[in-house]
């Protein structure tokens, strides 16, 4: 299932937030070769992690991590304003409209609807919260990843060369795409709709008083 | 947007005390019909700055119960970025109970669509409004105002930490090289089809241009953005004169040929 957390509140899941962090390592680090810092416990985390972000993660049965993203609003700190704004000739992104996504994360074995999945959740996300646009940090080897789940970005800048390459991606979302992404993770509208609400929608109890 | 809150957002861009910020609230209220509408600011420190439309019994009351503690809005979007209906927050706890009760007697109304902001160091605000209405109604209208209610949000904090840091010297905002092109062309009239063929942008990339340079010039919409840009010296407008010499290039065969 698709969840919905902010930072604050991956203490509850604490299975899901250590699969998530280690799944990081792997790819980041073990896969793509990634300078990142992995930690003691092995997990993956960065300053961003520190700034309270809302991570959108695939759940599999079993309560572990199977694919993530992470968001930051552009408002305030982010990864491609503080670090990369030299990849878009010093240019910053700053809107109420356009948030950050960051480390886009699958689980090693992961199947590929949990990548459509994800996107569908960066979907209802910008469906819900008025949010158009994303911004994000990329490396080449990510270039095929996006291909493959149908969700290219459009280039603001980008340094280095083949495999070297760093760029910063602009994705539109765009709510006509929802219903080829719902085909490619093979999840309903209400299935995905229920998921949304148990994250951000009405209390549960309060929906029980009302069917009372 | 509509012509009237284009004019607010434009009086609140112009206040250069918090105490304007109150007058906008009100005026707000007023364009949105809504019972009350509020901005609530807290630093990193805990201090605290608010504005809005609540009557000075409530707020009397608010602060002499120091209902900050209780409050399901401030403790639901506190550490949140995303905006709020008020129906999604924790009100099962008796204090919450009991709050409710006490902020509906005081008019507050049974609905609510807050939008927090998490701003520079530490900072953290919230815009908020309220109204009595039926669950499909509120729906409705904060569907309907997000984006515009998101904007006010942000234009209310970013007036709110500008005066804020007025001792302080406001770090400029320069437009980047692209932003000050996109604007250009805007200015002589180009579509954004024209410019973004022009720049060899894609049509996203360019909003996303125009958007920060709004952004950035405080404009309330893109038209807006191009005047600003122009008054403030940003952009001189006629594109080609920007490399002209005064002249009327053509006109003199000594020039043209040069």
């Amino acid at each position: 299932m698709l969840r919905y957390l902010y930072g604050s509140q991956l203490d509850d899941y604490p299975k899901l937030a250590d699969t998530m962090f280690r799944d990081r390592a792997a790819q980041f680090r073990d896969r793509l070769k990634w300078d990142v810092a992995v930690d003691a416990q092995g997990y993956e985390r960065d300053e961003y992690d520190a700034q309270d972000p809302l991570y959108v993660i695939w759940q599999g049965p079993d309560g572990s991590h199977g694919g993530s993203m992470r968001f930051l609003p552009t408002m305030g700190p982010t990864m491609v304003n503080d670090h990369f704004s030299g990849l878009m000739d010093g240019d910053t992104v700053q809107s109420p409209y356009i948030w950050e996504s960051t480390r886009f994360c699958l689980s090693q074995g992961s199947a590929s609807r949990v990548a459509a999945a994800l996107v569908l959740g960066g979907i209802e996300i910008g469906r819900g919260f008025g949010i158009t646009q994303c911004v994000g940090v990329f490396d080449a080897r990510m270039v095929r990843i996006y291909r493959m789940i149908g969700s290219s970005p459009d280039i603001l800048g980008s340094s280095g060369t083949g495999a070297a390459k760093i760029s910063v991606g602009l994705w539109t979302f765009d709510p006509a795409d929802r219903v080829s992404v719902l085909t490619r993770a093979r999840i309903s509208s209400a299935l995905s709709e229920h998921w949304y609400a148990r994250a951000f929608g009405d209390r549960p109890a309060k929906l029980t008083a009302r069917a009372a | 947007m509509q012509g009237n809150l284009r004019q607010h957002l434009a009086t609140l861009e112009q206040a250069t005390e918090l105490s304007a910020l109150q007058a906008t609230t009100e005026a707000l209220r007023d364009h949105y019909q809504v019972a009350h509408l509020g901005y609530h600011w807290v630093s990193a420190d805990g201090e605290q700055y608010g504005c809005g439309t609540y009557s000075i019994e409530w707020i009397t009351e608010y602060v002499t119960n120091d209902y900050v503690r209780i409050d399901p809005v401030i403790i639901g979007c506190f550490q949140r970025f995303h905006p709020v209906d008020w129906k999604e927050l924790d009100w099962s706890s008796k204090p919450a109970i009991a709050f409710r009760t006490k902020a509906i007697e005081a008019g507050v109304g049974n609905q609510g669509y807050s939008i927090p902001i998490r701003g520079p160091s530490g900072q953290f605000a919230l815009f908020s409004l309220s109204h009595n209405a039926r669950d499909d109604d509120w729906a409705a209208f904060t569907e309907k105002h997000r984006r515009d209610l998101i904007l006010c949000a942000h234009s209310f904090n970013q007036k709110a930490l500008e005066i804020e840091d007025k001792r302080r010297p406001d770090p400029v905002k320069p437009l980047s090289g692209r932003e000050v092109d996109v604007l250009t062309y805007l200015a002589m009239g180009y579509s954004r089809g024209q410019v973004a063929q022009t720049l060899a942008l894609s049509e996203h990339t360019l909003r996303a241009y125009i958007e920060s340079a709004r952004f950035k010039l405080s404009a309330t919409n893109t038209m807006h953005a191009i005047a600003r840009a122009v008054s403030e010296g940003h952009i001189i407008m006629g594109g080609a004169a920007r490399a002209a010499t005064g002249n009327w290039p053509g006109r003199d065969p000594v020039q043209a040929a040069e």
